[in-house]
């Protein structure tokens, strides 16, 4: 994916969190958005999996602009994946029928035709023996490879990620990790927002630096954690890693 | 000991209790004056059932439509909503019968009295289904709606497959109580002279004189309708349990 941001801007009542933040990455195959709370990085994820629409701005994919109009909207959001930080698989069903839902219910697959879809990846993140529990029955770090699989399943060009790691503990932290490994080389396209450096380090092709609603610093994994020049990116890292 | 058991034990140690102090007072018992008029209490309670299944419908459907109202981003709509439930719930069921039927009614030439009292029922009952309805979804947090979103349903489909499934088990033992309310509330329906269940023990109790065996079937009437409400809701409970 060859990611196009020009300007964007998003306000929440008087507060500016993207602040006419630009960025323009080559033909990567997984970008990482790292940089302090507050910076913007969940504000631009959510725009980027569309989910909300900026002020002012734009984005583009691979040369195609994101829609502003919801139904659109709608449209693009069913050719791509989005995990959350926590919380997001619905509650009132299974494992197994929070992958099936959107796999009947958006793309129109019968319920035999996502039951085949969904048992190889199942069995191959070793979630079989889970999906018939509900979420409350389920480890925080199974609950997130069932969302990263529910977002997997409906085979969409890329995934977002949105801290997914971050509600939990360091032994899960590590299995969801894995997951977002396998995924990558499996040639799946990702946006992931992390404060995992090491992780970010391993997975990403390219890293973006977010503060103060702007891209701050921006450039290959290797240089951005070795030789960025910025200070403020230093001073962070530095920080992070003591 | 098991659950049930303990609600027998419990109901029987309480009736009892009461059949000891029924001993104790001085009363000449007279079933056989009210068993004449067992007929009247069977019509009044099947009219009771009619009308409490009548503005048990009538009353979801306008708390649904209110509780839709009270959420709208339209200032009038949200203004409507508010006013109505206000209005309902802070003033008695009484008044609103009586102004209902003998000015309202009166007003557009509704006579039925089944009907103008099922429609006031409905909407006294409406406006508390509102304000449950609208607190059992705003209890389901946004993040449920964003996945929603994310896996590209639509707002109808969010609602239908995510929020509702999971709003209903919030707002079950809510609504349950309420419905019971309802059943209960319709009795009052006698001050518009609907021939239910109370009416008829009333004019029971003024033909025979027999006050406590006219009112004590018609607990029972009540009850009989009632318990099997609360059990109903327990079960569906029981049906939509999982851990949030």
């Amino acid at each position: 994916m060859k990611l196009e941001i020009a300007e964007l801007t998003q306000r929440f009542g008087a507060t500016t969190v993207l602040d006419r933040l630009s960025l323009s990455t080559g033909d990567i195959q997984a970008l990482v958005l790292v940089g302090p709370s507050g910076g913007g990085k969940s504000t631009l994820l959510r725009i980027l999996a569309g989910l909300d629409v900026p002020v002012a701005g734009s984005v583009a994919f691979d040369g195609a602009a994101l829609p502003r109009d919801e139904e659109a909207l709608r449209r693009y959001r069913r050719t791509v994946g989005t995990v959350f930080q926590a919380y997001n698989l619905f509650p009132h069903l299974s494992a197994l029928d929070n992958l099936l839902l959107p796999l009947v219910h958006v793309h129109g697959l019968s319920r035999q035709a996502a039951l085949d879809r969904v048992r190889e990846p199942l069995e191959r993140f070793q979630l079989m023996p889970h999906a018939s529990k509900r979420p409350a029955e389920l480890s925080g770090g199974q609950k997130q490879r069932i969302a990263i699989l529910r977002a997997l399943v409906v085979q969409p060009q890329r995934i977002f990620l949105d801290e997914p790691t971050s509600a939990l503990d360091p032994e899960m932290t590590a299995e969801v990790l894995e997951m977002i490994g396998e995924l990558k080389a499996l040639g799946t396209q990702l946006v992931l927002v992390t404060h995992e450096m090491g992780f970010a380090r391993r997975v990403a092709d390219e890293v973006a630096f977010i503060g103060e609603g702007r891209v701050l610093a921006h450039g290959a994994a290797g240089f951005m954690f070795d030789h960025c020049p910025e200070p403020r990116v230093r001073g962070f890292f530095d920080r992070i890693v003591a | 000991m098991s659950r049930r058991l303990a609600h027998i034990l419990v109901a029987a140690a309480f009736a009892a209790l009461v059949a000891v102090a029924f001993s104790r007072v001085n009363y000449a018992w007279n079933w056989s004056a009210v068993w004449e008029y067992r007929d009247k209490f069977i019509q009044g309670w099947l009219t009771t059932v009619a009308l409490s299944l009548a503005a048990l419908v009538a009353s979801t459907a306008i708390g649904a439509v209110a509780s839709v109202c009270l959420q709208s981003r339209n200032v009038l709509v949200e203004a409507v909503g508010r006013v109505y439930v206000e209005l309902i719930r802070g003033t008695p069921l009484l008044v609103q019968l009586l102004i209902g039927f003998y000015v309202i009614a009166n007003a557009v030439g509704l006579e039925n009295r089944f009907v103008v009292g099922v429609l006031v029922l409905s909407l006294f009952s409406g406006a508390y289904m509102a304000e449950i309805f609208r607190g059992g979804l705003a209890a389901i947090p946004q993040t449920q709606r964003d996945s929603a979103r994310a896996i590209g349903l639509t707002p109808w489909q969010s609602l239908r497959l995510v929020i509702l499934p999971q709003a209903v088990r919030l707002v079950l033992p809510a609504v349950a109580g309420q419905l019971v309310s309802l059943v209960k509330d319709s009795s009052l329906l006698s001050v518009i002279a609907i021939s239910e269940f109370t009416l008829n023990a009333q004019e029971v109790n003024a033909v025979t004189y027999s006050t406590l065996e006219s009112f004590l079937p018609l607990a029972a009437g009540y009850l009989v309708l009632t318990l099997p409400l609360s059990a109903l809701s327990r079960w569906l409970e029981g049906r939509f349990r999982y851990e949030a």
